[in-house]
């Protein structure tokens, strides 16, 4: 069975991609952004998951004004990085899992999240600047295939963080009821504060972000209840996409581990934020980024559970 | 058509790309997306406001986008993403274009983000509906607690420490 075993929150600024591209992690700038990640490097290496589904938007790459999907699931057996202007990121091609990606469109729907699938697809900076902050560069291939699902946060309204919560929820029970035995991490990416539009641009609230990332641990429900104009009022008007980083703790346990933070402004107009979370029912201790041990018999009946509550969605909507 | 007033309408400084702007901004989007193509490029470049007619802009999206008005722009249906990329074919960086936003030199916007970016106190609110903010300006002392009393999310008790440092802990 299938399982996500942890989520990653992590900005996705599109500089960092560039100060990547152009050999520019040694700047005392910069360094001071990517030193903030070896720790999570780590921890992937030891983590090493078969599959990621991350969570992201785009940005006017593979979606113009034409479409505007807002949950967006790529099926594709691989996808290619966009050309944003300056030709395509040096980066791998993303390879998917299709046969998972399948099982998850199937499953969410049916449990009542209208996705959009999406067959042929690239991916811009939203999806590989954070795949390069946690594992690193790799010349021909990335470690792991890529399940990406991208989340309208371009034209307002976005979904509603409690939306994007209760979808991730959906995800786990859709990825736990795929048989085969599979490691998944889940990424949620954009935000911090940011504010890139308008006369108020360059908008910053670490204390905001704080307490964002600490209710992420301890309180998500309480983020679930954010309305859009707070985020767009204290966190900038693009800081909005934070409500990706909803999808991601949705998939996991109530409780969690926070086995890392890091936070630091700016990076070009935006403050950085990252945090990794295990589910808690791990053996908890000493070194929890081995991240071996899973158990769960409590899991276990959980997920037969969310099972059931599929079926019984089905089974309605076929009536 | 006078634009829907909304409760977003009262950030400062703000355009949210909403669904009516979207519709409005439909042919600049598109113009700044086909910007995605050199041909494209070359030929907006050899001549902007021929090029321009394909996308069946009005008058003011015409003029703002001539005159890169990139604030005009956002007002008239422009998005952020796309307008970046007009900015591009100019070959300007982001923060040029962040700069021209806010009216404000490109070395002085550098410095404003490089020592935590613009404050959010006094730029919550136009009509100083928004309480924190309006309670923020009242005095120094009380403003957290009322800030914290009004808004339960600002509850948090931490210091806020200086902005420009990083912080990583392990737990």
């Amino acid at each position: 069975m299938a399982k996500i075993i942890a989520g990653i929150g992590s900005s996705h600024v599109p500089a960092i991609g560039a100060a990547l591209d152009n050999g520019k992690t040694e700047e005392p700038y910069w360094k001071r952004v990517f030193s903030g990640f070896e720790k999570s490097k780590e921890w992937m290496a030891k983590t090493k998951p078969d599959v990621a589904i991350v969570v992201y938007n785009d940005h006017a790459s593979a979606f113009s004004v034409e479409m505007i999907p807002t949950f967006a699931l790529g099926c594709a057996a691989e996808f290619p990085p966009a050309d944003e202007g300056w030709g395509p990121r040096p980066v791998p091609v993303v390879k998917g899992h299709p046969a998972l990606a399948a099982h998850i469109a199937q499953s969410v729907i049916l449990d009542e999240f209208d996705l959009t699938i999406v067959n042929k697809m690239e991916v811009d900076h939203g999806l590989t600047v954070p795949m390069n902050l946690l594992f690193g560069q790799p010349k021909d291939a990335w470690p792991c295939p890529v399940i990406p699902l991208a989340v309208n946060v371009v034209m307002y309204p976005p979904p509603t963080g409690h939306r994007c919560y209760m979808l991730g929820k959906a995800l786990r029970r859709a990825v736990e009821s795929y048989p085969e035995d599979l490691k998944v991490v889940i990424f949620g990416t954009g935000g911090l504060s940011h504010q890139i539009s308008g006369p108020r641009a360059g908008l910053i609230n670490s204390k905001w972000d704080k307490s964002f990332l600490d209710n992420l641990s301890k309180d998500p429900k309480k983020l679930t209840r954010i309305p859009h104009l707070e985020y767009m009022r204290e966190a900038g008007a693009e800081g909005i996409e934070m409500v990706m980083w909803l999808i991601m703790r949705g998939a996991l346990d109530d409780k969690v581990d926070e086995v890392y933070r890091f936070y630091t402004v700016p990076a070009s107009n935006t403050a950085v934020g990252h945090i990794i979370l295990e589910n808690a029912r791990k053996a908890s201790g000493t070194r929890k980024v081995a991240g071996k041990s899973r158990r769960g018999s409590a899991g276990k009946s959980r997920q037969a559970a969310a099972r059931k509550s599929i079926h019984r969605i089905a089974s309605k909507g076929k009536r | 058509m006078a634009r829907t007033q909304q409760d977003y309408d009262d950030i400062p400084g703000t355009f949210v790309f909403d669904a009516e702007r979207s519709r409005e901004g439909f042919g600049i989007n598109m113009f700044c997306m086909s910007l995605m193509k050199d041909d494209n490029r070359k030929a907006f470049k050899a001549n902007e406001a021929e090029y321009l007619k394909k996308f069946r802009l009005t008058p003011e999206q015409t003029e703002a986008v001539l005159k890169r008005d990139y604030n005009r722009m956002l007002e008239l249906g422009g998005n952020i993403y796309f307008t970046a990329k007009l900015g591009a074919t100019d070959g300007h960086s982001f923060q040029h274009l962040a700069a021209v936003m806010t009216g404000a030199s490109q070395q002085d916007y550098a410095a404003m983000m490089l020592g935590g970016g613009r404050s959010v106190e006094g730029n919550r609110s136009r009509s100083g509906k928004d309480k924190s903010a309006a309670k923020a300006k009242a005095g120094a002392k009380s403003a957290s607690k009322a800030a914290s009393a009004s808004k339960p999310k600002s509850k948090s008790k931490s210091k806020s420490k200086p902005k420009s440092k990083s912080s990583a802990k392990r737990k």
